[in-house]
């Protein structure tokens, strides 16, 4: 086990650096020069745009940038952003917001996803199952920006249950709603995910011996059938909370929350390599540790996958 | 945001079908602030992000240039109608409108207790202007003698010989050449003061600036990026922008749709740009709370003379045709709802010396037959290549100029027949980067916004031979010598009169093709009373009130 994790850890590696090349090289494709961004619509004098183009090495070839910007990350520099701010620092502001949104869509996903789809598989083709596969549905089709200025003007606007905006704290009561927007689209697979499952499981062998067996339905229900089901939902869970912390561009947009996913959204169109590279990579690193946590999952929910 | 009038779209069609509200006034928050003018209620505006510390001469957007405004003092200011008047300058005098001699009012400070003397305007002044410090706007200082040995590449020297200090309050300035409009440019932001501890670490201090102006930061660390900025009045402050308001506070927002959900839930007390897809019921939602007001901008089509087609005396005949060809009446009232003014020339109608009749304007009017003619006349000189359709330039990333665009495409299509499309560029500062290095292969789209109230503003940095942001790169002796005189002359209206003699070869030879003067659109929260836009689209912050 112990041998396992710290290979998977080691596999961090590799993954990093393929991963911080191959979007440095992109943002550094991308058309464009950086300065035009920073002088703006005004433009500045030849003389200034040296400068900038000095100080933030735009100067370099590709190689030579990159290999400069990954000496900076090994000595724990990540360098400033275009606006002359430590990208560190930026990191630092936006990843607790953007890590609060998304941990809460992905409880909000994970609890009312599962408990839908475990009694829509309960009662398969009855009223309820009917109505959440065609609510969900409707959810998956419908675009996030959609829902999310459509439950923005309902519950923030109309009925002033909430703010419309996030504030700068960003508290727990102020997030619900980008929340729940965040992770319904989510929570409609995880439903119908449960529910397939549930269906599978509700009729393997292991279900009817617990219940010939004698045991209660819930504890065939909560033991037996549910914890099985779960190896698809968990590893659909581990890959979403990669895409949440990172997707969430739309969303935070909406609610003009100060997270991740704006503030990559900014430095792309300013082209301001650093920064992106910054937070891809790290998004990645997420992405990564979620997978393996996903996998070390795995073992407890199905005790014949072991690691070695 | 192209998506967001959908989505409001279905949003409203939503609360019709379920019927869940029938008031149209939004969220129905009370105030406890008493009634009347209220001096003592916080105002919280919209703002976007400072790009750079808030350094006066590094600063060249809009996010940061609200907040240094209301935090710093120049030597001068500008009123609501963009008429200047002293603000730190006692007097500001010359007999030749190149040299000036200026003194400063008597017992000024920073909120730092330290004095404002003739050296914090020097000494900050230098400072944007040396090449090593590589202040964005820099180019301001221009027109300063000695400008050029500080501002060229590589340059050590870090002073103006045009900039003496004489004492504590009187300072001189030598011009390279006569400028008369010159003190009307002192209010801008890169004009500003600094104190002396300002330059030993400018990047600490744009994150706390000190300054002398109407309002200064709430504490240290009041501006939390991409958050908010919290501003105080300064009450040492005395000038004409006394607070009326117990403060403003800048909450940063991404895009203007969400901000209007925040004004019209009275959460966001001042919005200064109503986004695209409310345009229409803004007016509607907000009724009174709502305001239309002209300001020093507009927006324009280079078209580069490097362009095959578009050069020469068929040339100039094509750019009538197609300035003749775009029906500006029928665009700004359709895609804009009446908030554009259709160009009559190439300044705006706010600024002193502006006037609507001059010759050559009917260039700019919607003239199908006319514009056919011409059209005809150039294919008699010189036959047009179609192999090079004509495009038209915009950055897709901010603003929403796509739906302007193809209705511009249409109209000429439709009155000269020929091929030309919208190009949307990705990013501004891929747009931008072509037009710089002149490699566009079409017209582009270019928005100018005054950075203070004078018409050479609008002619000088964009079409004198060889300026900053001449995009068409458009070069005319006449052109240029008229805009020289008009710098000479001595006062500011021969001047204006000579500038818009200017503007007259430039009606005839359209370097880029004017279409319309900025309107601000903008509205109020109920919280608030008093609100009023200056002359630069900018709310007077200063004279908001609470209710």
């Amino acid at each position: 086990m112990t041998w396992y994790v710290s290979r998977r850890f080691l596999q961090l590696i590799p993954v990093f650096l393929g991963a911080t090349l191959l979007v440095y090289f992109l943002v550094f494709s991308l058309p464009g020069d950086a300065t035009a961004a920073i002088c703006g619509e005004r433009g500045c004098t030849p003389a200034v745009v040296t400068a900038l183009r000095e100080q933030y090495n735009l100067d370099e070839p590709f190689w030579i940038q990159y290999l400069l910007y990954l000496k900076g990350v090994l000595t724990f520099d990540l360098g400033t952003n275009f606006s002359g701010r430590p990208i560190a620092v930026i990191i630092a502001e936006v990843f607790p917001t953007t890590a609060k949104l998304a941990v809460m869509a992905l409880i909000f996903e994970a609890i009312f996803g599962i408990v839908f789809g475990l009694i829509a598989g309960l009662r398969k083709g009855k009223l309820f199952d009917s109505t959440v596969l065609v609510l969900s549905l409707v959810v998956i089709a419908v675009p996030i920006f959609v829902l999310g200025f459509l439950m923005q003007f309902l519950i923030g606007v109309k009925l002033g249950w909430t703010n419309p905006t996030v504030s700068g704290d960003a508290t727990v009561s102020e997030l619900i709603l980008p929340a729940v927007v965040l992770g319904l689209v989510s929570f409609a697979y995880v439903l119908r995910l449960t529910r397939t499952s549930i269906l599978e499981n509700v009729k393997a062998d292991y279900v009817r011996t617990a219940t010939a067996k004698g045991l209660s339905r819930k504890r065939v229900v909560v033991v037996h059938i549910l914890r099985n089901s779960m190896i698809p939902v968990v590893t659909f869970l581990g890959a979403d909370l990669g895409t949440l912390m990172g997707g969430a561009i739309v969303t935070e947009g909406i609610f003009n929350v100060n997270g991740v996913g704006l503030t990559l959204y900014r430095a792309v169109l300013n082209g301001d390599g650093p920064t992106v590279v910054s937070i891809v990579t790290f998004l990645i690193l997420i992405f990564c540790l979620a997978n393996l946590l996903v996998d070390l999952l795995y073992a407890w929910l199905d005790p014949r996958i072991r690691y070695a | 945001m192209r998506f967001t009038r959908n989505s409001r779209i279905l949003s409203v069609a939503a609360v019709a079908v379920f019927a869940l509200s029938a008031c149209g006034g939004g969220g129905g928050s009370t105030d406890e602030a008493a009634t009347g003018g209220n001096t003592d209620a916080v105002i919280v505006v919209d703002g976007s992000e400072p790009q750079n510390p808030l350094i006066p001469t590094s600063t060249n957007e809009v996010g940061g240039g609200a907040v240094l405004d209301l935090i710093f003092a120049g030597l001068v200011s500008y009123d609501a109608d963009g008429k200047v008047q002293n603000e730190v300058a006692e007097s500001i005098e010359t007999e030749d409108a190149q040299n000036y001699t200026i003194t400063l009012k008597e017992g000024m400070t920073f909120t730092n207790g330290d004095p404002v003397t003739a050296s914090s305007f020097v000494d900050a002044w230098n400072y944007g202007a040396a090449a090593k410090n590589a202040q964005l706007s820099s180019y301001f200082f221009e027109s300063i003698e000695g400008y050029a040995e500080a501002s060229a590449e590589g340059s050590t020297v870090t002073e103006m010989s045009g900039l003496k200090v004489v004492d504590e309050k009187t300072f001189t300035v030598a011009l390279s050449q006569p400028e008369s409009d010159w003190p009307q440019r002192l209010g801008y932001s890169a004009f500003y003061p600094l104190p002396a501890d300002a330059l030993k670490d400018p990047k600490k201090f744009g994150e706390n600036p000190v300054g002398n102006g109407p309002y200064k930061f709430a504490a240290e660390g009041a501006w939390k990026h991409n958050e908010q900025i919290e501003l105080v009045p300064n009450e040492e402050y005395e000038g004409p922008q006394e607070p009326k308001n117990g403060g403003i506070t800048f909450k940063i927002y991404q895009n203007d749709t969400t901000a209007y959900q925040d004004l019209i839930s009275d959460n966001l007390d001042v919005l200064k740009t109503i986004p695209t897809s409310d345009i229409k019921n803004f007016k509607n939602d907000l009724g009174e709370r709502s305001i239309e007001s002209p300001y020093a901008g507009n927006q324009t089509i280079a078209v580069p003379y490097y362009l095959k087609n578009w050069d020469g005396e068929a040339g100039k005949l094509r750019r009538q045709a197609l300035s003749m060809a775009i029906n500006r009446d029928e665009i700004t009232e359709v895609i804009f709802n009446g908030g554009r003014e259709p160009a009559k020339e190439f300044t705006a109608p706010v600024l002193p010396g502006f006037e609507e009749d001059l010759p050559g304007s009917e260039n700019l009017e919607y003239n199908p037959e006319k514009a056919k003619e011409l059209w005809a006349e150039a294919e008699k000189l010189e036959p047009y290549d179609a192999s090079e359709p004509l495009t038209i330039g915009y950055n897709a990333d901010k603003g929403d100029h796509k739906t302007w665009v193809e209705a511009l495409v249409n109209s000429v299509k439709n009155t000269l027949g020929i091929e030309i499309t919208g190009k949307p560029y990705a990013t501004f500062k891929e747009a931008r980067t072509e037009a710089t290095e002149q490699t566009l292969t079409g017209a582009i789209r270019s928005g100018w916004q005054a950075d203070y109230p004078s018409l050479y503003n609008f002619l000088g940095p964009i079409y004198a031979t060889g300026a900053g942001s001449n995009d068409s790169v458009y070069t005319n002796e006449e052109f240029d010598k008229a805009l020289k005189d008009g710098l000479a002359a001595e006062s500011v209206e021969e001047g204006n009169k000579a500038m818009n003699e200017a503007q007259e070869t430039l009606l005839e030879d359209l370097p880029a093709i004017p279409l319309w003067y900025q309107v601000a659109q903008g509205g109020w929260s109920n919280n608030v009373d008093n609100v009023e836009f200056g002359w630069n689209g900018v709310p007077l912050y200063h004279a908001i009130t609470g209710k």
